[in-house]
């Protein structure tokens, strides 16, 4: 087994718990790479179909290009997808910053979907590489009734016996990439020739490392016109990868507080 | 391919935990280990420039990992954290793990991830009881490399002697536990002496900088030459076929092979090897991957049994000896129930004693009567059913597990061996002088455990007590087990958790067994929900189990709602009410199947009265086979 299929078989093992032991089940799609990824995954621990409900969390924001492939790929892949609008802006916490309270709004539509469709185990794609409190993620994280990530008290888990039991009224959140890096990603997309959407590759000098809405995602200068320059690109890079995430860099804890509050 | 591509291509980052007391310093070294193996990302280093500043602290490198509000302002790390880096060998990931005694949890949570550890001891302050205990747990764990840095030699004036002393020390401590460091070294993370580079503070050392210590570790190589261990992660219908997966946890497998199912012993081939979308198709797996698999036959199988090679299957036993690390804010004790997970498999288990407890200042052990949270002590565990497992020794995988409560998790442990209960708790199992033979010909028919399953409202307690009066005026011996009889009495100290309802089933059990073994038919009506009550009962019981699945739809046990539970679930005063928030599994493969929604009382109980008359009639008389049986049941 070389690194890759070691942190594929890592990941299906995960999916595989999640969907044994708890019922009603959901993955959240951002229809970036890594959720792709992880829909592949997907296909590959359920051999061909994903057995529960996909979930974009539409702001309405997301680029033609995304919309785009969501509508292709929903309909290739045989998805179950369940795309409802996220509540206004204005529902938000308005002492979070501007940035912030874009992002914010997913963190509600994600409690709609909870609440409208009664989900008790939510996967989501993040990685312990791409930012500092992802990094003290557990791959199975309780979550309490109003979906806060309670990181004071975060309960033991030792070798690979996850614990799926939700608080009561809460739910659990599933991490099967929590293991993975933004270069085995890409170099996984590789080998397995899993579609991404257009924008990470670039485009006149610039390409978009880390995908998410119109007004707070950056592009960054790349001349990475495939896969493979893209892989080079990052074997060399010193730039983190959601630098152009403005909603990170509003201040010190603007992630954290996002994060506390039950965003992904 | 380039040097760096060469380097990442294919090869997994090796794990490593930075273990040590709180504030010994393992954060800076983590920090300074990013920073001279060039490792961290642009502009980082004036972020924390900017919030050392803001906090009016001197650079902080331990901020690079504690990215928590509440772990910068107090200086603290609460939970462990992940960071990848880089040497010009290999990619790493170092696991920061928490030195403060209340995080205890997070640290094991991190080391458990980890292949190798480095263990951080501040220069001035020496070995804390905290430093031994990290180093105890990291073998418990089962890590064997170890590297030492003994950190902040700047505050002790790069002290040879102090060094010396401390390296002694740790040597002898760890050599106490079967390990051997690897390097111990003397560094100032701070200032980065013998980190990545030599440095000229301590001309006296000329070992290893910890960075050169990593590159001597190993990855773990997977248990690719143990015997096959397989635990059942789930069943899929796929068209008609029905697929096992889960993960090959030691061993191989190639399509073809025998395997033997534990803990019920029944052997089936490998038929196929499923996939999604893979290049070529597999007819073999090693350790480490995931797999589905198709079995020549159909023989039951489902989560939590352990597939294993037929000459080499695990240990099975009631009761084992296990080295426990406890996490949990009660003390454990003897007559403590909780369950077992190992693999996939989680069993109720009653604590039977303590023993061996070891005290990480000394490593010496004694008899405790408690074991407190973060204490060590082997715990003797009584399954309700035997576990399928390897000693720690022989197969970590299958050698290790949780202890969980209501759910979550409360400890770890390693197996150390199976145990005999008797032998233990020194009893001498005793003959009766009437023999069971003795009183079935008295009785003129023999004695039997009748269990009836189903839904509350399914009609158990109606048929079990109307085949009472029938077999007593019949002229035999017989006895009904209510389930609300028995919790008004010798279960009164249960509630309705996971755990007190297994023990309930336990309880019943036993009793119905020994009127069994009297000589006496036991009707047992109890809902017995879970396929694993019921393997419960069934253990115990043994050959005198017969399964009775009394079945109705649950809209049918909801209109009849005799005892009025169904309304009070509904109104939300019943949690847990088994069909409504709580799962019914219907029994696999039944002795007998009573439809009342599609019969009346009088025929269930007609039906009923038949088949224990038949499979209880005295043993000269010769009975029919159960399968026969069951086919006339359902005609009549």
């Amino acid at each position: 087994m070389n690194d890759l299929d070691w942190l594929e078989s890592q990941s299906i093992y995960i999916l595989r718990e999640a969907r044994s032991r708890i019922d009603r089940l959901a993955m959240l799609w951002s229809l970036g790479k890594d959720s792709n990824v992880m829909i592949w995954l997907a296909k590959k621990a359920f051999l061909g179909r994903v057995p529960f409900p996909v979930v974009h969390l539409d702001t309405g924001l997301e680029f033609p290009e995304t919309y785009a492939f969501r509508d292709r790929y929903a309909r290739e892949w045989g998805l179950d997808l369940v795309a409802d609008e996220c509540p206004p802006i204005e529902a938000t916490d308005a002492t979070l910053a501007p940035n912030s309270r874009l992002a914010a709004r997913k963190t509600l539509g994600l409690a709609q979907a909870i609440e409208r469709y009664g989900f008790k185990g939510i996967i989501a794609g993040i990685r312990r590489d791409e930012q500092a409190t992802r990094a003290k993620e557990r791959v199975f994280s309780p979550r309490r009734a109003d979906g806060a990530w309670d990181f004071r008290d975060q309960p033991p888990e030792f070798w690979d016996l996850y614990c799926a039991e939700a608080p009561p009224r809460g739910h659990v959140r599933i991490h099967p990439l929590l293991h993975w890096t933004e270069i085995d990603i890409w170099r996984y997309i590789r080998r397995e020739r899993i579609p991404v959407v257009p924008l990470y590759f670039a485009r006149e000098g610039k390409r978009y490392r880390s995908l998410g809405e119109i007004g707070i995602t950056f592009p960054i200068e790349s001349e990475a016109g495939d896969i493979d320059a893209i892989v080079a690109e990052l074997r060399g890079i010193r730039t983190p990868e959601r630098a152009g995430r403005a909603m990170d860099h509003d201040s010190e804890d603007a992630f954290e507080r996002l994060r506390v509050a039950g965003y992904m | 391919m380039d040097a760096v591509a060469a380097r990442d291509e294919g090869q997994r980052a090796l794990p490593i935990v930075i273990v040590g007391h709180v504030d010994h310093g393992k954060s800076t070294l983590v920090g300074r280990l990013l920073h001279d193996t060039d490792s961290l990302p642009e502009g980082k280093l004036a972020q924390l420039r900017a919030i050392s500043d803001k906090r009016g602290v001197e650079l902080e490198w331990s901020f690079l990992l504690d990215a928590l509000q509440l772990e910068r302002d107090q200086g603290i790390t609460v939970d462990t954290t992940q960071i990848w880096f880089h040497t010009a060998k290999r990619r790493y990931v170092i696991i920061d793990a928490p030195g403060h005694k209340e995080f205890l949890r997070n640290m094991v949570t991190g080391a458990s991830r980890a292949e190798a550890a480095v263990l951080v001891i501040d220069a001035k302050q020496g070995l804390s009881e905290q430093s031994r205990r990290h180093a105890y747990l990291v073998r418990l764990l089962g890590i064997e490399q170890v590297a030492v840095a003994v950190n902040k030699m700047d505050l002790v004036g790069y002290d040879e002697a102090r060094f010396a002393a401390i390296a002694a020390e740790i040597r002898a401590y760890l050599a106490g536990l079967g390990l051997r460091a690897a390097a111990v070294v003397p560094v100032s993370a701070r200032h980065g002496d013998n980190v990545a580079a030599a440095g000229a503070s301590m001309p006296w050392y000329s070992g290893p900088s910890v960075v050169a210590a990593l590159d001597g570790f190993a990855p773990r190589p997977p248990l690719v030459d143990q015997p096959l261990r397989l635990p059942v992660q789930d069943v899929y219908r796929l068209d008609d076929r029905r697929i096992l997966v889960g993960r090959v946890e030691s061993g191989r497998l190639r399509i073809g092979d025998a395997l033997r199912i534990n803990p019920t012993g029944r052997l089936a081939r490998v038929a196929g090897i499923e996939d999604w979308n893979r290049s070529a198709p597999r007819r073999e797996a090693i350790a480490g991957e995931s797999v589905a698999l198709t079995l020549d036959e159909e023989v039951f199988a489902e989560r939590g049994h352990l597939l294993s090679a037929p000459h080499a299957p695990p240990l099975t036993a009631s009761a084992i000896a296990a080295r426990v690390f406890w996490l949990d804010e009660e003390p454990l004790a003897a007559g403590r129930r909780l369950q077992v997970r190992i693999g996939t498999r989680e069993i109720d288990a009653t604590v039977i004693g303590l023993e061996q407890a070891v005290s990480v200042e000394n490593l010496a052990v004694s008899n405790v009567a408690s074991l407190e949270r973060g204490g060590v002590a082997t715990a003797l565990l009584h399954g309700v059913v035997p576990f399928a497992f390897d000693s720690f020794q022989d197969n970590a995988s299958t050698g290790r597990g949780v202890l969980l409560q209501n759910g979550h998790v409360a400890g770890g442990f390693i197996v150390d061996r199976a145990i005999e209960i008797a032998q233990q708790r020194n009893l001498t199992a005793v003959a009766p002088t009437v023999t069971r033979a003795e009183r079935e010909r008295a009785n003129r028919h023999r004695g039997g455990v009748i269990w009836l399953t189903g839904l509350s409202g399914a009609g158990k307690s109606t048929i079990a007590n109307a085949t009472l009066r029938r077999l007593f005026d019949a002229g035999w011996q017989a006895q009904f087990i209510d389930a609300d009889n028995m919790r008004a009495g010798l279960s009164t100290d249960l509630g309705f958790g996971r755990s007190d309802r297994t023990e309930n089933i336990r309880r019943v059990a036993h009793v119905a067994k020994l009127l069994a073994e009297g000589g006496t038919v036991a009707l047992v009506a109890l809902i017995t929900p879970l396929r694993s009550h019921r393997e419960v009962a069934r253990a115990i019981a043994g050959e005198d189990f017969h399964e009775i699945y009394v079945s109705a739809d649950l809209e049918t046990c909801r209109a009849r709602d005799p005892k009025g539970l169904y309304r009070l679930a509904e109104a939300r005063e019943i949690a847990a009410f088994t069909g409504l928030a709580s799962p019914y599994e219907p029994p696999v493969a039944p002795d007998l199947v009573l439809d009342t929604a599609a019969s009346t009382v009088e025929q269930s109980v007609a039906t009923l009265t038949a088949y224990v008359q038949r499979v209880l009639a005295p043993a000269e008389a010769e009975a029919r086979p159960r399968g026969e049986l069951r086919l006339a049941a359902a005609a009549s």
